[in-house]
């Protein structure tokens, strides 16, 4: 599979067809490993780091799931490509910067993505669309389960899986999903909730920023330990607190139809206003006009069908996506022009905002009509 | 308030984490954080911050001079980095990372998934054990015959957990 049809293929994550897709983005789970005896990557000579590289490559090559994959060592790939895939969150941006050892290899639906000789030998990632821990542990898992039959992976008894960072030792486990709460962040309520969520033990960021200066209102959720727990039960811990935040996200929105009403439609038209008419934006202009679109189309302000091209533009106008569409390195400023203009043609044959086809009341959720009073 | 790391920029990024039931907080400026990789969210963890502000120093305390055998990391080496040789130093520096890895994580020891190898390692240690008291039976009631059975059976078992390092 060519680089080309990674771009074309655009991932499964990318469609957003997952359960509780409206808010959860994507979920990712990753795991660590490495094999025994042999220096991490960040301490390996280049000789060594090969080596390892050419024990791993092939064994992952071959695995079923990786049949017609994309698979291409680091030094081959140009920078702007490998600045496609972190956007993508496909690799890392750490990953983007190794050079001669390293690999990554992926399967063409996007849902499974292995580097070799990141940080450790092996990190391999799962990523699903919408809330999907779960299943993305169990693609992991079964893959873990195949190589270790061909694979040397170093482990300790009591320690579990070694790895390169003491962080992640234990299970090598890092779950997360990307959260899009533009309701929470809007009635101020989101520096409470990552509070809360950071006194059990999980990390809330923004993945541009943090707290309310999150881009875009996207916010990702991961736990920090690895040690001392099972990989079961994190996945479903974090599981049920990304299910809480979506009720208190839901509620958050009622809470803005029924008392900041007009602070909503104001945004709402504004971002609108200004994604349709400007011809220079920036990454973070572009990411939270979309962000108040996006929340938009969620409360029946724009139809379903507008939701697609709203979460492509999510990607489409990231830096690396923008210059790769237009096959030549851009400055700022000619990517400020260009994202501006792509955002203006996709607009072109979005209606008007229609407040009066905004649901007062979602069913199930938030039954009162009162703002929450959390903790 | 000022940055925790470079302690001189004002800090605009705040992250807190229980650790131990106790309330950790860290302050960091925008190109600190930067640095930190805190606005990296595939790579960041706060553990990974502490490492370098306070708990690498944890390390040094129990192993000063120590140097892996395997790869040939030190703990100044890993002050530097924040990150290990090999796993091999995960027994080289095993005093020290002890407390390290109790600041950082819920438990001490890994209740998770092991390779299907390490349970054929348990299972063979679970098997010498059993084989070792019975031969000492034998032996104790003069049943030689059955204890030369033993030793070889030992012997073969021996062999066998040899050719799978631990
Ligand atoms: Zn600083
Ligand atoms: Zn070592």
């Amino acid at each position: 599979m060519k680089f080309a049809n990674v771009i074309a293929a655009g991932g499964e994550w990318l469609r957003g067809e997952g359960p509780h897709h409206q808010i959860v983005i994507s979920s990712r789970v990753r795991l660590a490993r490495n094999l025994r005896h042999r220096s991490f990557p960040g301490w390996a000579k280049k000789t060594e780091r090969t080596q390892v590289l050419e024990l791993i490559k092939p064994r992952v090559e071959e695995l079923p799931e990786m049949q017609d994959s994309f698979s291409e060592l680091l030094q081959d790939l140009s920078a702007l490509e490998k600045q496609v895939l972190v956007e993508r969150h496909l690799i890392s941006r750490e990953h983007a910067a190794k050079s001669v050892g390293s690999a990554v290899i992926m399967n063409r639906r996007q849902t499974l993505s292995i580097m070799v000789n990141e940080e450790d030998h092996l990190r391999m990632q799962s990523i699903r669309s919408g809330l999907q821990l779960k299943n993305a542990f169990k693609l992991v898992d079964k893959v873990d389960s195949t190589l270790e039959g061909k694979l040397d992976f170093a482990y300790d008894p009591r320690l579990g899986y070694l790895t390169a960072c003491p962080t992640n030792v234990g299970t090598g486990m890092r779950a997360s999903a990307m959260l899009h709460l533009p309701g929470l962040v809007l009635s101020e309520m989101i520096n409470q909730v990552i509070q809360a969520v950071n006194k059990i033990g999980l990390a809330v960021r923004g993945l541009y920023g943090e707290g309310t200066e999150a881009m875009g209102n996207l916010f990702q959720i991961s736990n920090q330990t690895t040690l001392g727990e099972k990989e079961e039960e994190i996945v479903s811990r974090l599981s049920k607190v990304i299910e809480t935040i979506i009720e208190k996200e839901h509620d958050a929105r009622q809470m803005l139809i029924q008392k900041k009403s007009n602070t909503l439609w104001d945004q709402i038209g504004r971002a609108y206003g200004v994604l349709t008419f400007a011809h220079a934006m920036t990454s973070k202009e572009a990411l939270n006009l979309l962000s108040i679109i996006k929340l938009g189309v969620d409360l029946g302000a724009f139809p379903e069908d507008r939701r697609l091209p709203i979460d492509e533009l999510f990607i489409d106008t990231q830096p690396a996506h923008l210059q790769k569409s237009s096959q030549q390195k851009l400055n700022a400023e000619e990517r400020d022009e260009l994202r501006a203009q792509i955002i203006r043609e996709r607009l072109r044959v979005f209606p008007k905002p229609d407040i009066s086809k905004v649901a007062r009341e979602s069913t199930g959720n938030g039954t009162s009509s009162e703002p929450t009073h959390n903790e | 308030m000022l940055c925790d790391v470079c302690k001189c920029n004002d800090a605009t990024v705040f992250l807190t984490q229980i650790l131990e039931g106790k309330m950790q907080k860290v302050n960091l400026c925008d190109s600190c954080s930067k640095e930190k990789g805190v606005q990296d969210p595939t790579g960041f963890a706060l553990a990974d911050l502490l490492l370098g502000i306070g708990a690498a120093e944890e390390i040094e305390k129990g192993a000063p001079t120590q140097k892996c055998t395997v790869c040939g990391f030190t703990q100044a080496d890993f002050k530097k980095t924040g990150r290990l040789g090999c796993s091999a130093c995960y027994i080289t520096f095993s005093e020290g990372l002890g407390s390290l890895l109790k600041a950082m994580h819920k438990g001490t020891e890994h209740i998770g998934k092991l390779p299907q190898r390490a349970h054929r390692e348990i299972e063979l240690a679970d098997r010498m054990r059993t084989l070792t008291h019975d031969l000492q039976k034998a032996v104790a009631e003069e049943n030689y015959e059955s204890a030369a059975a033993l030793r070889d059976q030992i012997k073969q078992l021996e062999t066998q957990s040899a050719t799978s390092p631990r």
